[in-house]
């Protein structure tokens, strides 16, 4: 199983991608999980992989290469549509982020991003994770608000997903975080 | 048990099993976790050096007096740390040292894609390279043994993809290993030209021996498959071939220097053609057509940047990549940006109004070579703004100097900026050095440092004070000032920059990301107060974009620093809650 989580930085991709690979090594799968650390993680594209199955060598998922992709932000998801395997799925979080350009007048942010996934034949699974955040009393939660999306969508049991929650969301957080995810889960 | 471990984690453990008691390294992508991990551990005292020479030092007499010692640094550290480096490869050691460090291929968070496994060949040291978490501890555990039996340091080296990726790892217990006797002994010890000529011929036969060692040892490991094609890997490149290549026969060298000869000419032969897969430089492959055995690498395959599996069934299988799926139209890139509430933004916004020659650094200050600030003109290493505002004015001369200052963090000028400066005030400079202070140790990810008061561990310690530091050296403008009073601070650098003499602005604002920052609230734009003058834009700030009517500001991104109510000349930005 390769899974993809792209977002911008500061959104929260590493501790969702750590949370998953917790979760697969609960099933007893051979993990790998690469990350992004460093100048990039300063509200630049940040991508994460995470690779689960038998025996895993590369910690890299490659173009056409992705189960699926859980996109943090409309554009970031617009930006790899071409690493989806064909029949793969894309769990895309509504939110939009300017990126600097944009910001600076010289590019435009793309409209209708989530009609044009589609339209290329593509599964796409809608989510306002900042809403189901503050919902839970935390909007720093919507990275785990997705992984309960993504949970919904996955093999792997809901109670090895609570078991790699408890073991990697710091307990001060954990309450609205379990919350979240329960949202996420649920949602529709 | 098995536990997920990031590569830099996994070294951490693997130092923590080996019975290490000293660690000692400055901060560098992407090799910082290693001792963040490592001082987690109390069984082994961690520090954080003011640089990598420091470190590697520190670490050097921790061996020679019989602690086993690591060392942990990112590329352009080692060449920082390499004075120290080459003697260490005479010295020795007596209990074991382990130098880690960190390449950046593809430069995720670098300057330049040095290959550092040429140190390893021009230090006369053995290099090992391991390609997942496992390896990291293992290899570890094995480099200790090396050292100590041959005498020498052990260089460890990483790339970004193995020090970031996580994978499973074996966890075993720490076998504490009793400090070694210390012996005074001066022919091993002191590196005079007499005793070290007596050494040089050692180190050449020790790297002899190990050679031969290699060529039996298991970190070097033959997968035979089938006889058409063979390929000689090491680290990362392992696994994409593995991912490329299934079918393919592989050496995969545990350590990249010295050679094992005869195991690679033994390879060679039992196949049609042989590959090199390396990335950045043919390392590797130079050394092997140096034997005279025939191999195919950087003829076909690239010398910049990270390969992918991918590429490697392009060019060695002659399998084209499938054309995927792509956006419609062209997707704006997002590069990084200095964060919202960044104490670094006032400053950046003051030098690009003032249109200054600004002489930079390495830091999240980087970023304010960015759009819209465009507020930095040259960076070429820590420490290097200082000095190189220095040359400028010795060759452009005093009024090019009355336009120019050099704007670096409190770590990197505790790093190699200070000499710079002393530098300036010895040879009659008139430079003004802008020290961002904020606090911390910012882009590697908020470590502690001389000037923040704090150990690696958070225990209160004695803090280096900027401004009495200044002043030994000679500085006798010294100010202090918050950044965010931009009006304060335009002032205060008009006067220093006109001043004929050095002079050190301290720029005063902790990192929005620390507690200590106590930012709370968001700011909002009053659109009937709002005269649409775009001044606001300016600041580069990510929470802050432009809409038809105006500007508007992202109450999720904001942070409530309250920078940009300081620039807005109508007082429109007010604050919320």
């Amino acid at each position: 199983m390769n899974i993809m989580i792209v977002g911008v930085g500061g959104q929260g991709t590493l501790l969702a991608s750590r949370i998953l690979g917790a979760a697969a090594q609960n099933i007893g799968m051979d993990v790998k999980l690469s990350e992004v650390h460093g100048m990039s993680q300063r509200g630049g594209s940040v991508v994460t992989y995470v690779r689960y199955g038998e025996k895993i060598a590369s910690p890299i998922i490659e173009e056409g290469g992705a189960d699926l992709i859980l996109a943090f932000e409309q554009l970031e998801a617009y930006r790899y549509i071409s690493y989806l395997k064909e029949g793969g799925t894309y769990i895309v979080n509504t939110q939009k982020t300017d990126p600097m350009p944009v910001i600076c007048g010289t590019a435009k942010y793309p409209e209708e991003i989530l009609e044009k996934i589609a339209a290329k034949g593509i599964d796409v699974i809608a989510c306002d994770a900042l809403a189901l955040a503050k919902e839970a009393g935390n909007q720093k939660a919507t990275n785990v608000a997705l992984i309960g999306v993504l949970a919904k969508h996955s093999t792997i049991e809901k109670e090895d997903w609570m078991k790699a929650l408890n073991s990697t969301v710091p307990p001060k957080f954990l309450e609205a975080n379990l919350k979240a995810f329960e949202l996420g889960y649920n949602h529709e | 048990m098995k536990k997920l471990m990031l590569g830099n984690e996994a070294i951490a453990r693997g130092a923590y099993e080996a019975g290490v008691r000293v660690v000692s390294s400055y901060p560098g992508t992407p090799s910082t976790e290693i001792t963040e991990f490592a001082s987690k551990y109390d069984e082994m005292y961690s520090e954080w050096a003011p640089n990598e020479k420091v470190a590697v030092e520190t670490a050097s007499g921790a061996a020679i007096a019989g602690g086993r010692a690591v060392s942990a640094m990112k590329h352009v550290g080692l060449n920082v740390a390499a004075d120290p480096l080459f003697t260490m490869s005479y010295i020795g050691v007596n209990a074991g040292l382990v130098l880690c460090v960190a390449d950046d291929p593809g430069m995720h968070s670098s300057q330049n894609e040095q290959d550092s496994r040429n140190y390893a060949l021009a230090s006369k040291i053995p290099m090992m390279e391991p390609a997942d978490s496992s390896e990291c501890k293992d290899f570890m555990k094995k480099a200790f043994e090396l050292s100590e039996k041959y005498d020498t340091p052990i260089l460890m080296r990483l790339t970004t993809r193995v020090a970031h990726s996580q994978s499973l790892v074996e966890l075993e217990d720490r076998v504490e290993i009793p400090v070694k006797p210390y012996e005074k002994d001066i022919p091993k010890h002191v590196m005079v030209p007499a005793f070290a000529k007596q050494k040089h011929p050692k180190v050449e036969a020790r790297m002899q021996a190990l050679a031969e060692e290699a060529a039996t040892a298991d970190f070097n490991k033959v997968i035979m498959r089938g006889t058409d094609i063979g390929i000689i890997t090491a680290g990362i490149s392992y696994q994409y071939t593995e991912e490329a290549l299934p079918d393919a026969s592989i050496l995969k060298l545990g350590m990249v220097w010295p050679l094992p000869e005869k195991l690679i000419r033994d390879f060679a032969s039992k196949v049609k053609k042989c590959y090199v897969i390396e990335e950045l430089d043919p390392f590797l492959e130079k050394q092997i057509k140096a034997m005279g055995i025939e191999v195919i690498g950087k003829d076909i395959l690239p010398l910049e940047g990270e390969y992918t599996a991918a590429m490697l069934k392009d060019k060695i299988l002659g399998i084209a990549p499938k054309e995927m799926a792509s956006a419609d139209e062209p997707v704006p890139v997002r590069p990084p940006v200095m964060c919202p509430g960044c104490s670094h933004r006032g400053v950046f916004y003051v030098l690009s109004k003032l249109g200054l020659h600004v002489s930079g650094d390495i830091g999240c200050y980087s970023l304010g070579s960015a759009a819209p600030l465009f507020a930095m003109d040259s960076i070429i290493c820590m420490g290097a703004s200082i000095s190189a505002a220095h040359g400028m004015e010795k060759a452009a001369g005093r009024d090019f100097a009355k336009k120019t200052v050099a704007v670096l963090g409190d770590s990197t000028f505790i790093h190699s900026g200070i000499t710079g400066l002393i530098d300036v005030v010895y040879n009659k400079g008139t430079s003004t050095v802008i020290i961002l202070d904020n606090s911390i140790t910012g882009m590697t990810g908020h470590q502690q440092n001389p000037s923040t008061g704090f150990t690696i561990k958070g225990e209160p310690t004695r803090q280096v004070d900027l401004v009495k530091l200044a002043e030994a050296v000679g500085v006798d403008r010294v100010t202090v000032v918050d950044p965010f009073d931009v009006e304060k601070f335009e002032k205060v650098v008009k006067e220093e920059i006109a001043a004929d003499e050095p002079s050190v602005i301290i720029a005063q604002r902790p990192c929005a990301l620390l507690k200590k920052a106590g930012y709370t609230g968001t700011y909002r734009i009053n659109p009937e107060k709002c005269k649409n003058c775009k001044i606001c834009m300016k600041l580069g700030c990510p929470a802050i974009s432009i809409t038809e009517n105006g500007p508007v500001i992202n109450e999720t991104l904001c942070v409530g620093c309250g920078l940009c109510p300081n620039v807005c000349k109508f007082g429109a930005i007010e604050k919320v809650n």
